[in-house]
C-alpha cells in the first residue's frame, strides 16, 4: 500500500514538473544538452572530442549559411570564402601578431562582417541563380587568391600557416582538446542564443519577409537593400568566426582547406539539417563531419559515389531536412491527436 | 432528364493531413452553367482543384460516366475539362499567342486550332492587340481573359472557372460574363464557375451551389436560391 | 597590338569549347528551369562512354552518334528516376541532387577508367587552318558545331509543338498540367536534350583538353560564366557569352601583369559578376517583368 501511494505521488510531482516547465521545454532542452556536452568532455577520448569540435564549428559555420540562404532567401555556394578569411585573419593574428587565440575571434568576426557587406551590396541586384553563380565564382576564386605569391609573406602561399595548439588556461589539468571543445561549446552557445533571438525579433521577422515576399516586404517600408546587406554581413560574420575557430583548434590553414567542396559541404550540410532551422544547423554539421569518411570507409575507389547515394537517400527521406522532417511528424501527431 | 455531365458523391479533400471539403455532393448538367458559391475560405477553389486531380481527394468523381477520382491532372484535362485557375495561371514569359497556343496542345488540326485563336480574339478583341507581347506585362483583368481563352482552346466539355470577376473592374466583370454566356450557347461549353460575387454568378448560372467551411448546406436553381432568405441576407446583402 | 589580336583569336578558339558548354547550360535552363551542376560530368561520362566505344573498334562517326543516343537515354532516365521522387521538393534540395549526381558520375568515371589522360580523336583533325598557329582544323570545326547545334535548338524551341510543351512545362508546370501538357515526361525530355548537347560538347572538348575524369570542372564553370553573361534565357546569348569568357580569360591572363597567371580564372569570374552586377539578366537576356 505504501509504495503504491509512493508511486502515484511520484507520478504526480513528475507531472507537475513537467506542467510547470512546459512552456520552457526551449530552455529545458538546451540545459540538458549543455548538461550532456560537459559530461562527454571528461567521458570521450581526446580525438572523437577533436571531431565532435569540428562538428560543432561546421554547424555555426553552417548556422551563418543558414541565416542568408534560410531565412533571408538569398543563395550562397561560396560561404567557403568567409570560412577562409575567418582562418585567416585569425592565423595571421596569431602567428605574425601574437594575439592570443580568444582575441582572434571577434577580429575575425567584424572583418568578415565588412567583407560579407561588401560583397551584399552588389548582390543585391543578382537573383536567385545569378546570386548562386556569384558567390560559386566567389569559393572558387578564393584558393586562388590565398596562393596568390605577392601575398605569400602573408599567408604563407601555398604550404599555409602552421599554428601551435593553445594549452588550457589557469593552468586547469584537462587536455587542448578538452579545453578547446568547452570553449567551442561556449562560443557556439554565446552565437546560438544570438541567433535565435536575432531570428525572433522584429529584424529578425523583416529578414524572413524580405524572403518570403520582397515585394511586400518593401511596401511595408522595410529597407530591403540594408537588411539583405547586413544579413549577408551576418551571415559571413558567424561563418568567418567558425572559420577563426577552425584555424585554432586544427592549428593549420592551407588555400586548399578553403574550395568548392568546402561550400558545397556546407550547403549540403544546410539544407539536411534543414533550412531555416537552427537547431538543424548542429545536424548538418554532424552530417558534413562524418558522411563523406563514412563514404570512403564503404568504398576507397567509389567514395563519392558513395557519399552522392547517400545524399540523395538522405533527401528523398527528408526532402526539408531533419528540421523539415520533425516538423511534419509533430504535425501529423497534433492532426492525429487533435481528430479524435 | 438531361445527363449530368459531372457527378460528384461523398468527396472529401485533403491538404495533407489537413482536410478542407467533407462529403460534398454536386452535379454539373451537360449544357448548363453551375456555380459554386461561399466565403473566402470556404473550400470553393479547393473544390475545383480536387476535380483536376491537383489534390488528395477520397470519395466519386465521374465525367461523362468515367471515374476520373485518383487519376493525374493532365489525364483528366485529356478527357475534356478545362480549368482557368485562381491567380490565372499565366505563363508569363511566353507570348499572349504562345499561351492560346499552349492551351491547345493536346489537339491535332493546326487549322482548326488557328481559327479558335481567332475565334478567342473575336471574344477578347484587347488580346489580339497584345498578341505579340509577353503574357507577364498584361493587367489583370487581360490575363483573366487570357486564361479563359486558354481554357477555350482546349475545346473542352467542361469549363472550371475560378473566381473569374477576381481583382476585376465591374464594367470588365460584366463584359467578361456576358462571354461567357455566349461561349456556353454558342460553343457548347458546360461550366462550373466559383465565384465570390454571389450577384452576378447567380445571374448567370442555372444552378447554384453553397459551400460553407467544406460542407455543402444549399442546392438548387440559381433562382430559387438567389431568393432564399438566408442567402439574401449573408450573400446577397439585402 | 599584334599579340592582342592574337589573343583575340586564341580566347576564341578556346571560346568555341565554352560556348558548347554554355549552350547546354542554357537548354538545361530552358528546361528545367535551373542549373544543372552535374552537367559536365554528364558530359564527361558521354565522352568516356564514346572513348570505349572507340577502343572496342567502332569508327568515329558511328560512336560519336550512338553516344549521343545513350546520352539522351541515360538524361531521361536519370530524370525520371533520381529526380521524379523530388519533383515536389524545394529548389535547395533539387541543388543538393545535383550536387549528388556530380560526386556519382565523377567517382564512377574514375572509378570505371581510372584518372589517367587519355586522348581523344577529333574528327577534323589537328592541321593548322590557313597556315596561321591560333586556330586549329578542329578549333573552326567546334565553333561551327556549336553554332549548327545552336540553330537546330532555336528552331526545335521556337517552332515546333513540342518545343512549346517543354517551355510551357519549365515555365509553370501547373498551368501547363492544366493545358494536358505530361509535365514529367517533358522535363525528361530536357534532360535527354541536355544530356545530348552535352555529350558533343564532351567529345569536341576531349581533343583539346585531354580525356580524364576532372575535364570539365572548370570548363563547365566557364560555360555557366557564359551562359550567365549572355543571358540565361538567350541560347545565342549564351554562345556569344562562351565567346567572350574565352576572349576575356585569355586576354586578362596576358595583358594584367603578375596577377595575369595567377588569377586567371579569378579575373574571368570578377569581369562576369561585374557585368551581372550592371545587367542583371545577362547581356542578351530577357527582363522577366512581373506585375505585383
Amino acid at each position: 500500500m505504501q509504495i503504491e501511494t509512493l508511486s502515484i505521488r511520484l507520478i504526480a510531482s513528475a507531472g507537475a514538473v513537467v506542467v510547470v516547465l512546459l512552456p520552457y521545454w526551449r530552455q529545458v532542452l538546451l540545459l540538458s544538452a549543455l548538461a550532456v556536452a560537459l559530461v562527454l568532455a571528461f567521458a570521450l577520448k581526446n580525438f572523437v572530442l577533436f571531431q565532435l569540435t569540428l562538428a560543432l564549428i561546421y554547424a555555426i559555420a553552417i548556422l551563418g549559411l543558414n541565416l542568408l540562404t534560410g531565412y533571408n532567401g538569398q543563395f550562397s555556394l561560396g560561404h567557403s570564402a568567409f570560412f577562409a578569411i575567418g582562418a585567416y585573419t585569425a592565423a595571421v593574428l596569431m602567428e605574425q601578431l601574437g594575439v592570443p587565440y580568444y582575441w582572434t575571434l571577434p577580429v575575425a568576426g567584424v572583418v568578415c562582417l565588412v567583407f560579407g557587406f561588401l560583397f551584399g551590396l552588389p548582390a543585391l541586384r543578382l537573383e536567385g541563380i545569378y546570386l548562386a553563380l556569384a558567390t560559386f565564382a566567389l569559393a572558387v576564386a578564393m584558393p586562388q587568391i590565398l596562393k596568390f605569391s605577392p601575398l605569400e609573406h602573408l599567408t604563407g602561399g601555398v604550404q599555409g600557416i602552421v599554428l601551435l595548439k593553445p594549452d588550457p588556461p589557469f593552468g586547469l589539468p584537462i587536455s587542448s582538446d578538452q579545453w578547446l571543445y568547452l570553449f567551442t561549446i561556449g562560443v557556439a552557445l554565446v552565437m546560438y542564443v544570438c541567433a535565435y533571438q536575432l531570428i525572433k525579433s522584429r529584424t529578425g521577422r523583416a529578414i524572413i519577409a524580405i524572403r518570403d515576399n520582397h515585394i511586400a516586404a518593401m511596401s511595408m517600408g522595410i529597407n530591403i537593400s540594408l537588411y539583405k546587406s547586413l544579413t549577408f554581413g551576418v551571415s559571413a560574420l558567424y561563418t568567418g568566426v567558425a572559420g577563426a575557430l577552425a584555424a585554432i583548434v586544427v592549428a593549420y590553414v592551407a588555400p586548399d582547406s578553403f574550395t568548392l567542396v568546402l561550400a558545397i559541404g556546407l550547403f549540403v550540410g544546410m539544407v539536411v539539417g534543414g533550412a531555416a532551422s537552427i537547431v538543424g544547423t548542429l545536424i548538418g554539421g554532424l552530417f558534413l563531419l562524418f558522411v563523406p569518411n563514412i563514404a570512403e570507409s564503404f568504398s576507397k575507389g567509389l567514395s563519392g559515389a558513395v557519399y552522392g547515394i547517400i545524399l540523395v537517400l538522405t533527401i528523398y527521406v527528408m526532402p526539408s531536412g531533419a528540421a523539415g522532417l520533425v516538423r511534419l511528424v509533430l504535425i501529423r501527431l497534433m492532426s492525429r491527436l487533435g481528430s479524435r | 432528364m438531361t445527363a449530368n455531365l459531372l457527378e460528384v458523391q461523398g468527396l472529401d479533400a485533403f491538404y495533407g493531413p489537413i482536410q478542407v471539403l467533407y462529403g460534398v455532393d454536386l452535379d454539373v448538367v451537360s449544357g448548363g452553367i453551375t456555380t459554386l458559391l461561399g466565403a473566402n475560405g470556404a473550400g470553393k477553389t479547393t473544390m475545383l482543384r480536387a476535380l483536376c486531380g491537383m489534390i488528395d481527394t477520397k470519395g466519386e468523381i465521374r465525367f461523362d460516366g468515367a471515374s476520373i477520382a485518383g487519376r493525374a491532372t493532365e489525364d483528366i484535362v485529356r478527357l475534356g475539362i478545362a480549368h482557368a485557375p485562381q491567380g490565372r495561371g499565366t505563363f508569363v514569359r511566353q507570348t499572349v499567342e504562345e499561351n492560346l497556343e499552349i492551351g491547345a496542345m493536346t489537339r491535332r488540326g493546326r487549322a482548326a486550332i488557328a481559327a479558335d485563336i481567332e475565334r478567342v480574339y473575336g471574344y477578347f478583341p484587347r488580346l489580339k492587340e497584345r498578341r505579340r507581347q509577353q503574357a507577364g506585362t498584361l493587367s489583370g483583368g487581360e490575363q483573366q481573359m487570357l486564361a479563359v481563352g486558354r481554357a477555350l482552346m482546349l475545346r473542352p466539355k467542361l469549363m472550371l472557372l475560378d473566381e473569374p470577376s477576381f481583382g476585376l473592374a465591374p464594367l470588365l466583370v460584366q463584359e467578361l460574363f456576358g462571354i461567357l454566356r455566349t461561349m456556353n450557347r454558342d460553343d457548347g461549353a458546360s461550366m462550373l464557375i466559383v465565384e465570390q460575387n454571389a450577384a452576378l454568378a447567380l445571374d448567370l448560372a442555372d444552378h447554384a451551389y453553397l459551400l460553407e467551411t467544406g460542407r455543402l448546406v444549399m442546392s438548387g436553381p440559381a433562382r430559387e436560391v438567389r431568393d432564399n432568405e438566408t442567402v439574401r441576407r449573408s450573400y446577397l446583402g439585402y | 597590338m599584334e599579340l592582342f589580336l592574337h589573343q583575340v583569336l586564341a580566347g576564341l578558339a578556346t571560346g568555341g569549347i565554352y560556348a558548347g558548354m554554355a549552350l547546354a547550360v542554357v537548354m538545361i535552363y530552358q528546361a528545367i528551369d535551373s542549373l544543372n551542376f552535374s552537367q559536365g560530368e554528364m558530359a564527361m561520362f558521354s565522352t568516356f562512354i564514346a572513348w570505349q566505344l572507340l577502343q572496342w573498334g567502332l569508327p568515329y562517326w558511328g560512336a560519336f552518334f550512338l553516344t549521343i543516343g545513350i546520352s539522351f537515354v541515360a538524361g531521361v532516365l536519370i530524370e525520371r528516376v533520381v529526380f521524379k521522387p523530388v519533383q515536389n521538393a524545394n529548389i535547395l534540395s533539387h541543388i543538393v541532387i545535383f550536387i549528388a549526381l556530380f560526386a556519382i558520375i565523377n567517382s564512377s568515371a574514375g572509378f570505371i577508367w581510372d584518372f589517367t589522360i587519355k586522348p581523344f580523336p577529333s574528327p577534323f583533325g589537328t592541321r593548322e587552318l590557313f597556315g596561321q598557329r591560333l586556330v586549329s582544323a578542329h578549333d573552326a570545326g567546334m565553333v561551327a558545331v556549336t553554332l549548327l547545334m545552336l540553330v537546330l535548338l532555336y528552331l526545335f524551341f521556337r517552332f515546333t509543338r513540342v518545343g512549346l510543351a517543354m517551355r510551357a512545362a519549365a515555365a509553370n508546370p501547373e498551368s501547363a498540367r492544366l493545358a494536358g501538357i505530361r509535365v514529367g515526361w517533358m522535363l525528361a525530355l530536357g534532360w535527354g536534350m541536355a544530356a545530348a548537347v552535352g555529350a558533343v560538347a564532351g567529345m569536341l572538348i576531349a581533343p583539346v583538353v585531354f580525356l580524364e575524369p576532372n575535364m570539365m570542372l572548370s570548363i563547365l564553370l566557364y560555360g555557366f560564366a557564359g551562359a550567365v553573361v549572355g543571358g540565361l534565357t538567350s541560347p545565342l546569348g549564351a554562345v556569344i557569352g562562351g565567346f567572350s569568357v574565352g576572349v576575356i580569360e585569355n586576354v586578362a591572363g596576358t595583358f594584367i601583369p603578375v596577377v595575369g597567371s595567377e588569377l586567371k580564372l579569378t579575373i574571368a569570374l570578377a569581369l562576369i559578376v561585374a557585368v551581372l552586377v550592371v545587367k542583371p539578366s545577362g547581356l542578351f537576356g530577357r527582363t522577366v517583368v512581373e506585375r505585383v
